[in-house]
């Protein structure tokens, strides 16, 4: 009984935040309900006993992103509403209504006539959560482990580059440059 | 024995859940114009896919689902911090975030 509850409201803070990310207005609600949303994902980690995941999806997600997005909402300036009802291409919501109603009978398709998933009854882990990942992480995906570092710099260096401004004399020569020239 | 099954709900409601979410973040990407609200759209699809690792770990009793949502935590990570670098850029050369505005490849 008590799965259900977080279930069932789970559900509803993550559709809900969905719903609210897709239908508002305005970039910075769209994020307060993004937040809304990625927490109510982490519930659903919780009453699957992912209690790591939860953890991380609360501080990553609702914490380091979304202050991101939000960052970058301020720092551009977008915080004036957009109007969702101009159409930017001629028939793209109906055309993308279709699409997603189409993927959508295909999905519930798949898993309602699926039962085969290897066991419907929920198993219970041994030992902590915690502990299993871990033991998981740094043994069998160890390797996996140290390159995601690598991607992570990459990613920083990456955003430093697009974000840095162009130089301001892009005709001057190398000597130029060294020898501050105007 | 119905009491039990009331207890303890199929784990592919999770599923379903999940679905749910993942054509929600759909459409949101393929209908708003705001290139930031995409991105959050597209952050919506990639917790829909988590959950569902999560669900299939559960199911299998196999926490190798759970370490494969680590590392797409952390690959995400790294794609909004670059997805965030390039809407800087565009900004900073349109002055507007809409997708429309990027349009020079138009045909």
């Amino acid at each position: 009984m008590g799965e259900w509850i977080v279930l069932v409201l789970g559900a509803a803070f993550a559709l809900l935040g969905g719903l609210g990310v897709i239908l508002l207005r305005h970039p910075v609600h769209a994020a307060l309900m993004l937040v809304q949303s990625l927490f109510g994902v982490a519930m659903l980690f919780v009453a699957q006993q992912a209690h790591f995941l939860a953890a991380v999806q609360v501080i990553v997600y609702a914490g380091a992103v979304v202050v991101l997005f939000l960052f970058v909402i301020m720092l551009i300036g977008v915080d004036r509403a957009e109007d969702i009802r101009v159409e930017p291409l001629k028939g793209q919501r109906p055309l993308a209504l279709f699409v997603a109603a189409l993927g959508l009978v295909e999905l519930i398709a798949i898993v309602a006539m699926q039962n085969d998933f290897g066991g419907v009854l929920p198993k219970t882990f041994e030992g902590t959560n915690v502990e299993q990942v871990s033991a998981m992480v740094f043994s069998d995906y160890l390797y996996a482990f140290e390159i995601t570092s690598i991607l992570l710099v990459v990613a920083v260096v990456g955003a430093v580059v697009l974000a840095r401004r162009a130089p301001r004399h892009i005709d001057q020569t190398v000597d130029q440059q060294i020898d501050g020239a105007p | 024995m119905h009491l039990v099954a009331v207890a303890n709900p199929n784990p592919k409601a999770y599923l379903f859940v999940a679905m749910a979410l993942f054509v929600l973040g759909a459409v949101g990407l393929l209908s708003r114009r705001n290139v930031i609200v995409m991105f959050m759209c597209v952050e919506l699809m990639l917790n829909a896919a988590n959950l569902t690792f999560v669900t299939f770990a559960r199911m299998m009793g196999d926490i190798r689902g759970q370490a494969i949502v680590f590392f797409t935590m952390v690959v995400a990570a790294a794609e909004v911090v670059v997805g965030l670098g390039i809407i800087v850029s565009i900004y900073r050369r349109r002055k507007a975030v809409t997708a429309e505005e990027a349009s020079l490849l138009k045909g």
